[in-house]
């Protein structure tokens, strides 16, 4: 128990400048192919689907990194390959300086795995309706081995329970006396039990209220300060993602398009995907105002446009980008994959 | 004249335990080719709202009192028959999910021509041809050939342009937009927005946009309903209530929300969570939270009243206790 408190402290000092989680070229592809009599009988081919298709990225110790995207951009499935859910077709994860899914598959991958978890987006299906609060936040203790003993372990529930806000008291009550804000802080407890340094947060809080939101955010920020907490931060609303990054990462159809600063992103939006995300939110205090929508749809992963996959929306769209793939280029301090920003033509 | 009308509506879910009392004394207007925004939490009974006017309530909730005027008519307690010829004829729905709208097994050519054919005395021919157009005016690419498509062939945001398309299909003066955009990525949600309302406008159709997204509110509407807790809190030009709010409830809820445009350390939280139905606090039901509350929040339930150019449910705006937030 004490080895696992003194690691805690060496990670709240904050970081040395070296990425504790560093993902190279890591791609997914899932077989959706016909059953195999299919094929043979009615000479279907295979079919492959390129979830996540060759990303690259960087999160130093104690920083935020938030991946946004559309439904079906794959940012979901970076978030499984990072906790070791899925294995990568390609490239791999390197954390705190090891191979992790390497690590993962031999006896030190369990301890690997307690110093990564995972936040999930919906807190009425990721908690056990038929166990008590108590259970749910000691299992990762018990699952792990961290902590024995009934009093030992209810002491700490305690202390987890009343770091996300609640009381000890909510240890023998249910999920379903709780409500989606307070599940979700009971989901962050529970991740928090075998004390992380790496937390996937899959859409923390897309199921909540925005009262109930603020609050989460509030909690998770306060958490990182404390804790040294590095996340990745995974969502669809740029506003949420502006407040609580440091990085942005833009995904569509299962590459990174533009990964920046988030002052540098939000302030200078370089790809044209990017500057249409942040022009499709509604502004606030703008009431009233029209707004020009972006045309087109995300085309089927299945059968991607050649080229930039982007071309068929995008306004600057050229011949070279209608057959040459851009390539994830570093431009004036930021990563983009534009023909367009790489010419110089926007 | 208001085109819709709701005084003191009631609607109450009786149960073993006792009857809940789900929305508590309502009452607004939609003026005609007006946008009415209603905004609030789950379980604020915005929905519900829409619900009632639609005569769509589930059982066992029922209207058990006020009034839902429609064109000066009284429409809560038409009979079934009478209803659905209303339904549909003067007023369409759109509601969040766009594929548990439509019916999988036809293909949305027949739904269309089968819903306009129900209001409107039109052969089968007139009502595809109608339905073409309707679908060319929503923006449906390509529409004569999509029109004998199954919805499973069209993706989410072109599938909300067909119920779209379906609600306007008889012309209705008034459609209540249950969270129509709640289930669609924001680049598609920015298209369905704008849709809706130039749609709404050019055929002088009054909505009922009810939302858990401001934003949306904000460039939408023209007028909002703040509701908590099975009331009203704050209604006015939506300009007014959210750069100017007078319910602390609206003024928190919007601090709360993180801004695209600015940043900030730490959010705005409102601490707790809204009451139960079960569980609703004597006098103002904010009170717990709100943090301007006073004794007489905590045993007098304030009504709407006068607070500059919008309506607040507040003891604080109380003209005749003279004091003046």
């Amino acid at each position: 128990m004490s080895a696992v408190f003194k690691t805690t402290e060496v990670q709240s000092t904050k970081g040395t400048g070296a990425p504790l989680v560093q993902a190279h070229d890591l791609a997914k592809t899932f077989d959706v192919s016909p059953p195999w009599l299919n094929r043979v009988l009615e000479r279907k081919p295979r079919l492959l689907l390129k979830a996540v298709d060759g990303v690259s990225f960087e999160i130093e110790k104690g920083k935020t990194l938030a991946l946004v995207g559309e439904s079906g951009c794959g940012k979901s499935t970076v978030a499984r390959l990072l906790v070791g859910l899925y294995e990568p077709t390609r490239g791999g994860l390197n954390f705190d300086g090891q191979d992790a899914h390497a690590v993962f598959k031999t006896p030190a991958g369990r301890q690997l795995r307690s110093r990564i978890q995972m936040i999930f987006q919906d807190p009425y299906a990721s908690l056990n309706p038929r166990w008590t609060i108590e259970n749910i936040i000691a299992e990762p203790l018990r699952e792990h081995g961290i902590l024995e003993g009934a009093a030992a372990l209810r002491e700490r529930v305690g202390d987890l329970l009343k770091s996300v806000g609640l009381s000890p008291l909510d240890m023998p009550k249910y999920p379903h006396q709780f409500s989606g804000g307070q599940r979700q802080r009971i989901s962050i407890a529970r991740a928090l039990a075998t004390e992380p340094e790496f937390l996937v947060c899959d859409e923390p809080t897309s199921a909540l209220d925005v009262s109930v939101q603020a609050q989460v955010l509030n909690i998770m920020k306060d958490l990182q300060r404390t804790r040294g907490l590095t996340y990745l931060f995974i969502s669809h609303n740029l506003a949420v993602v502006r407040h609580v990054s440091d990085q942005v990462g833009v995904m569509y159809l299962g590459r990174l398009v533009e990964l920046a600063d988030k002052h540098i992103l939000f302030d200078r939006p370089r790809h044209p995907y990017t500057r249409m995300l942040l022009d499709a939110i509604p502004k606030m205090h703008d009431t009233g105002r029209a707004r020009t929508p972006v045309s087109g749809e995300v085309p089927n992963p299945l059968n991607p446009p050649g080229g930039c996959t982007f071309h068929p929306r995008c306004p600057h769209a050229n011949e070279r980008c209608r057959s040459e793939r851009p390539q994830f280029l570093q431009i004036q301090g930021v990563r983009v994959a534009c023909h367009a920003v790489e010419e110089g033509r926007i | 004249m208001s085109l819709l009308q709701i005084k003191n509506l009631v609607v109450e879910f009786p149960g073993r335990r006792g009857t809940l009392r789900a929305l508590d004394d309502i009452s607004f207007d939609i003026a005609p080719g007006e946008i009415l925004g209603v905004v609030g939490e789950s379980g604020a009974g915005k929905s519900l709202t829409g619900a009632a006017i639609i005569g769509l309530l589930e059982p066992p909730g029922r209207v058990a009192g006020g009034q839902i005027l429609l064109e000066g008519e009284r429409i809560d307690n038409l009979p079934h028959a009478r209803m659905r010829h209303i339904r549909g004829r003067k007023i369409g729905a759109i509601f969040q999910d766009p594929l548990t709208s439509l019916n999988p097994l036809y293909t949305i050519g027949r739904q269309l021509v089968e819903t306009i054919q129900a209001h409107l005395p039109v052969t089968v021919q007139e009502a595809r041809m109608r339905a073409i157009e309707l679908l060319n005016d929503t923006g449906i690419p390509a529409a004569a050939q999509r029109i004998d498509h199954y919805p499973h062939q069209f993706s989410g945001g072109m599938r909300q342009r067909v119920v779209i398309a379906l609600a306007l299909a008889a012309e209705p003066k008034l459609i209540v937009a249950d969270e129509p955009t709640t289930a669609l990525d924001v680049s598609i949600q920015a298209q369905i927005i704008t849709l809706l309302k130039n749609i709404c406008k050019q055929r002088g159709a009054a909505v009922m946009l009810i939302t858990h997204d401001m934003g949306v509110i904000a460039e939408t509407c023209d007028r909002v309903a703040v509701m908590y807790a099975g009331r009203i809190a704050e209604i006015g030009p939506v300009h007014q209530v959210i750069n100017h709010p007078s319910h602390p409830y609206t003024a928190g809820l919007m601090a709360a929300i993180p801004d695209i445009t600015a940043e900030r350390e730490r959010l705005y939280q409102i601490d707790g969570a809204m009451p139960r139905l079960n569980a609703i606090p004597q006098g103002c039901a904010f009170n717990p939270r709100c943090p301007k509350a006073f004794d007489r929040c905590r045993q007098d339930r304030p009504e709407l009243m006068q607070a500059g150019v919008t309506r607040a449910a507040c003891w604080l705006h109380d003209a005749n206790a003279g004091v003046v937030a």
